[in-house]
């Protein structure tokens, strides 16, 4: 099933928000997840199994490192899903 | 240059009698039990139906997102830390190479550990936590108390089961001692109340199945007794080297004088009936802190509510203290608290403290009938007042394993 753009960014929104507890509103395309959210590793690896949960996607372990920011991710995952 | 002494300048503690130092003395004193029936449906699995569940969650008192990442004992460890941290007035400003912790617990991360399997088999390795080893590990309550004050003088978890609380004073009031550290954040944490543990406790007959009156089941010295009740939270001190407590004009509780560790040598779970590592200890402690047993006039009994433990104990503190046992109040307190494994010297630390400061000695509920063999002399009911001028009291400690722990604390 194909996803939005905008349809993945309000999912890892969520989960950001969830599992590392930073506001949601703050969380935008540009946001570098380790610099800017300051997602450490052992988070961004709940992320990414909640973003795989969620979206229904697969997200293999040697693409998370490229994974910098959230708009790498949103585009990552809407194209896996299409 | 003469010996570095230790002072307490901090307490905090979360306990089935309250959130906090202060709520908790006062259930203490007015001798109400923390002992609940279970609300979980898994009780029904167990011959025990009952524990001594925390006063307050940790949920209420933490925020969310730092909770998931913390198991239940590191939680406790952080609450407890945080109040005594504040309590001794937030030294924030203490060089952090002499800022140490030494958190213990008794069984670590159980419930993590248990509930990640669960994950395990439902979910596959997928689903398992990333936090699950740093959640389990036992010194993670002591870690992750470490990572928030930024300590750098040395981060430790003695482990010795039900004697692990007490364990962790002696060795943070040895590290100021010897001049590894001027300020070190100490206690006992245990969160182990789920259906195994418990589970496995029953199966050694060690806890009480007393599930019409739970209140009523832990009950040390009484005739009656049938084993003890699981209890969770923790205890935090803040010991500090005597000199720079003063140079900042800390709050000071009492001193921390001296220690004694021995072993049984004798069997895994039961006691020595003859006590004889017991006496010992005390005989060290008393020893190192520079006390004979005619200055003792309080202590806090390990008194767990076994048949066997509590005589073994009560034997050896008579023949350890000899005639000077006819003045030693001696409190049980699990019969309110339950017993905390792990937390169970941190806290009663925490009580003695508190009792040196206020004179007064907590009582012991339940007993209803004496039993005859107890030679010492129980506070029962209601509290004791204690002596003015200089005193000192003991806290002791065992662990399955044959650990023996004495604490001497005195008045300053």
């Amino acid at each position: 099933m194909a996803l939005s753009q905008a349809d993945v960014l309000a999912g890892i929104k969520e989960i950001v928000e969830e599992v590392a507890g930073i506001p949601a509103a703050s969380i935008e395309l540009g946001k570098n997840f380790t610099d800017d959210l300051e997602v450490d590793s052992l988070s961004m690896v709940e992320v990414i199994v909640a973003c795989e949960e969620r979206f229904g996607v697969k997200i293999p372990d040697e693409k998370v490192t490229e994974l910098a920011t959230v708009g790498d991710a949103v585009n990552f995952i809407v194209n896996a899903a299409a | 240059m003469s010996a570095r002494r230790v002072v307490v300048t901090g307490l905090g503690a979360t306990t089935p009698l309250g959130a906090d130092v202060a709520s908790t003395w006062k259930a203490l004193l007015a001798g109400q039990s923390g002992v609940r029936t279970l609300t979980e449906e898994w009780r029904e699995q167990l011959p025990v139906h009952f524990a001594a569940r925390v006063a307050l969650e940790p949920a209420e008192q933490m925020e969310r997102v730092e909770m998931r990442r913390l198991d239940r004992s590191e939680q406790f460890a952080l609450v407890a830390s945080r109040e005594a941290w504040a309590d001794a007035g937030s030294p924030d400003e203490i060089d952090k190479e002499r800022l140490g912790v030494v958190i213990a617990s008794g069984i670590g991360g159980v419930i993590t550990l248990l509930d990640q399997f669960v994950n395990l088999n439902e979910k596959g390795a997928r689903g398992v936590s990333p936090h699950t080893v740093p959640m389990l590990m036992p010194n993670g309550p002591a870690a992750n108390v470490g990572l928030e004050l930024k300590a750098k003088a040395g981060v430790h978890t003695p482990v010795s089961a039900c004697a692990s609380g007490a364990e962790a004073i002696g060795y943070a009031f040895e590290m100021i001692r010897n001049n590894r550290a001027d300020i070190i954040v100490t206690g006992g944490v245990e969160a182990a109340i789920h259906q195994l543990p418990m589970a496995g406790f029953a199966a050694m007959k060690a806890l009480s199945t007393r599930n019409e009156a739970p209140q009523k089941a832990s009950r040390p010295y009484d005739l009656d007794r049938d084993g003890f009740v699981l209890g969770e939270g923790g205890g935090v001190l803040i010991l500090e080297e005597y000199e720079s407590a003063k140079a900042r004009g800390a709050k000071i509780y009492c001193e921390v004088a001296g220690q004694g560790l021995t072993s049984d040598g004798y069997h895994i779970a039961a006691p020595d009936p003859d006590g004889e590592g017991v006496q010992r200890a005390i005989k060290f402690a008393l020893t190192a802190a520079g006390l004979s047993t005619k200055d003792i006039v309080h202590l806090n009994a390990h008194a767990t509510s076994t048949p066997a433990g509590d005589i073994a104990e009560a034997n050896a503190l008579r023949k350890a203290l000899g005639a000077d046992a006819d003045h030693v109040a001696v409190s049980a307190t699990k019969s309110m608290t339950g017993h905390l494994l792990g937390g169970a010297g941190a806290i009663e630390s925490v009580f003695i403290v508190k009792a040196l400061q206020e004179r007064l000695a907590p009582p012991t509920i339940n007993i209803e009938n004496l039993d005859p063999a107890v030679t010492i002399d129980v506070v029962r009911d209601i509290p004791r007042q204690l002596p003015s001028g200089d005193i000192a009291a003991l806290n002791d400690s065992f662990g399955f394993g044959g650990h023996n722990v004495v604490l001497a604390f005195k008045s300053i």
